[in-house]
């Protein structure tokens, strides 16, 4: 890994077989129109309009081989639909992503096949990610056998291993869903993903539905499959404890924006910027007993509506008047460091935790 | 919290005695609840920890004789203020539910009528249990609303609860469990869908509500680092028993029952960052079909044949109980 952080865009001399992906500049949007009436009041004067989502805005993101990410943040900052667009399942309105140093959009045939069978989801609910009328064989093999990874008479041998691998026991495969627990659930899920051989995997909030000593289960199978399989993961979570026992590094996202990006030591000694800062204060933890609850006061703005400037402004203890007109950069403050906050500018700050 | 009054001198705001809730289903009984002691004192905060299943919330439930069928309280007492609520009719029981003891749910949405405005609710539930002017329950319940920190409380009032988001929703069924400044508030998995920082906010206000109005608080959660930084004592429940009861250092800090150190060996810590958790091997049993003795003995590392009998409930090291034939002593720095 090199010492600086990269341009956002591959300079040409980069070796783009170690990124397995990279998004530049990605925005996503999602408009809800206006419906006849609507159309005909607003052509009347009325000042009513469609209604605009930037659910993504403008993010830049590049995972390496056998890196793990966590994203982080909190409620309707984007953190899935990046995911989805990342995982191939969502195009995105601006922006490429590169697969491998390829445009995404621009592959066909076989080679976009091959992409998207590389880059596989793992989904929060298992159970809503689950056709509820198969069996857990069909669920899982029904992919590898279309795309020609397993044939009909090896089918029962390959589900079979693809079970054992999530540890699930390959008696249950003429099950259905509802007769398995949610852990279980989950290993189908995670089964499923890897039957098609992928090399990236976006979990996203993988472990949010589980019981604590379940989602202990899940993480070291995450873990374990990490170390066999040499994968790569995306992991979205919510969760900090969650996201600092398992990534390599971590990505904070706020309202569509990512304001921070550090390697997770970093992150969780050194934030920088001030909304990370109260994301850390406010995660309950064990060591810490009959602590004072003190947090970032207010709510999260609606992304209908984002604030102007940083959208974190008026929620931040530090906000001044440059914050609340001008969009903050996401620069570097550190080796492998960036952050999105104007006090960085400032000179007594130089960079250093506010 | 309360220095003045010595601890022994005044009486505990709960005593839960050897409860007992089953559930007659068609497939067979139920044991949700199972033997549950607990008590909770005044102006404290008791954490009631457990995974799914593991009969929490009906103990929540129980408590506030909300129990349906085909759940039944079989037996044990519940203590407060002098009376036994099993023993309570229903008629006197609907006077103290939501006066003296409320509930918060983990959806606010249980607890709000969707076509009601906040006012009209408010005022409602301040008149049913005591006789108030429409005014004077304005008055409050607007005082109780910016007590939880909704801002403008006067406008807020007139709205509805789909104009509130989520995190405001929950402060308002907060703010309607103490319009009447109820001595006991359980509450079941709150902040449990809220975002961190939505979360932090709420736990403050609880805690100043707790420090300032003497209110006892049942705190209902999965979650054990919540417990770590809110509640003075913990109960661990496993499979529809307390299997540790104690102060919350004591019970965080030298786990005795097996099933405590391993669901904290699961949370994620900045110590162990890349190492594989201490997972708790297997699922939490089915309650239809637990097997004879310790619930967890299939799951325990420490599992020896003595386990097959049931353990009793024992004060192992002072005023920290568990139920365990084998604890963990050594841990706890004390001699087997």
């Amino acid at each position: 890994m090199s010492a600086t952080i990269e341009a956002p865009i591959p300079a040409s001399g980069t070796k783009p077989a170690d990124k397995m992906i990279e998004v530049v500049g990605v925005s996503r949007r999602f408009a809800k129109r206006l419906d006849f009436a609507g159309r005909i009041a607003a052509k009347l004067g009325a000042p009513i309009r469609d209604e605009v989502v930037h659910a993504v805005d403008k993010v830049d993101l590049t995972i390496r081989r056998g890196e793990v990410v966590g994203l982080v943040g909190e409620s309707g900052c984007g953190k899935s639909t990046l995911g989805r667009m990342v995982a191939g399942i969502l195009p995105p309105s601006d922006g490429t992503i590169l697969w491998k140093g390829k445009d995404r959009t621009r592959m066909h045939g076989k080679e976009a096949r091959a992409a998207m069978l590389q880059a596989q989801m793992i989904f929060q609910d298992p159970m809503s990610s689950l056709n509820p009328r198969l069996k857990v064989a069909e669920i899982i093999g029904e992919a590898p056998l279309f795309h020609g990874l397993t044939t009909r008479s090896e089918f029962g041998g390959y589900v079979d291993d693809q079970m054992r691998r999530a540890g699930l026991d390959p008696a249950f495969k003429v099950r259905y869903p509802h007769q398995f627990s949610g852990g279980q659930r989950q290993r189908i899920g995670i089964a499923r993903a890897l039957a098609v051989q992928p090399e990236f995997l976006v979990c996203d909030e993988s472990v949010a539905a589980l019981d604590v000593s379940i989602q202990a289960q899940i993480l070291n199978l995450f873990m374990k499959l990490r170390r066999e399989l040499n994968l790569t993961y995306l992991f979205i979570s919510h969760d900090l404890g969650v996201v600092e026992h398992l990534s390599d590094r971590v990505v904070i996202m706020y309202l569509g924006r990512v304001v921070e990006e550090a390697p997770t030591e970093t992150v969780f000694a050194r934030a920088n910027h001030p909304y990370t800062q109260s994301l850390l204060a406010a995660v309950p933890r064990i060591e810490a007993r009959k602590k004072a609850f003190v947090t970032v006061q207010g709510e999260i703005p609606s992304p209908l509506n984002p604030p102007s400037g940083c959208h974190f402004h008026p929620r931040c203890p530090h906000a001044f008047d440059r914050c609340r007109v001008e969009i903050p950069a996401l620069k570097e403050v550190a080796p492998g460091h960036r952050s999105r906050c104007h006090l960085n500018d400032l000179p007594n700050h130089g960079g250093q935790p506010v | 919290m309360q220095p003045s009054v010595p601890a022994s001198a005044a009486p505990p705001t709960l005593q839960v005695r050897n409860l007992r809730t089953s559930f007659f289903t068609r497939a067979g009984v139920v044991p949700a609840v199972n033997d549950v002691s607990f008590n909770v004192e005044r102006g404290k905060v008791l954490g009631l920890v457990g995974e799914s299943g593991s009969g929490k919330t009906v103990t929540g439930f129980s408590i506030m004789r909300l129990v349906d069928d085909p759940g039944r309280i079989i037996g044990g007492e519940i203590l407060f203020g002098g009376r036994d609520l099993v023993k309570t009719s229903e008629e006197d029981m609907r006077a103290i539910r939501g006066n003296r003891i409320a509930m918060i749910f983990q959806d606010p949405m249980m607890t709000l009528n969707p076509v009601l405005r906040i006012d009209t609710q408010m005022i409602e539930t301040m008149q049913a249990h005591r006789k108030i002017s429409k005014e004077a329950a304005r008055q409050r319940a607007r005082d109780t609303l910016g007590m939880v920190g909704i801002p403008s409380p006067d406008e807020r009032l007139k709205a509805y609860p789909h104009q509130f988001s989520g995190g405001m929703r929950q402060r308002v069924a907060i703010a309607i469990a103490l319009l009447h400044e109820p001595e006991l508030i359980v509450a079941d998995e709150p902040t449990t869908a809220l975002d961190v920082t939505i979360q932090g906010q709420i736990l403050a206000e609880v805690q100043k509500l707790a420090a300032t109005t003497g209110t006892s608080i049942i705190w209902i959660t999965h979650d054990l680092s919540v417990v770590a930084g809110l509640a003075d004592d913990i109960a661990v429940m496993y499979a529809g028993e307390v299997a540790e009861y104690g102060a919350v250092s004591d019970v965080l800090d030298h786990p005795l029952h097996p099933y405590t150190v391993g669901l904290l060996g699961s949370v994620p810590n900045r110590n162990k960052r890349g190492e594989p958790l201490r997972q708790i091997p297997g699922m939490t049993p089915s309650l239809l079909s637990l097997p004879p003795g310790c619930p967890f003995q299939t799951r325990c590392p420490r599992a020896a044949d003595v386990c097959r009998q049931s353990p009793p409930m024992a004060e192992i090291l002072p005023a920290h109980e568990a139920r365990c034939f084998r604890p963990h002593l050594e841990e706890a720095g004390v001699a087997a």
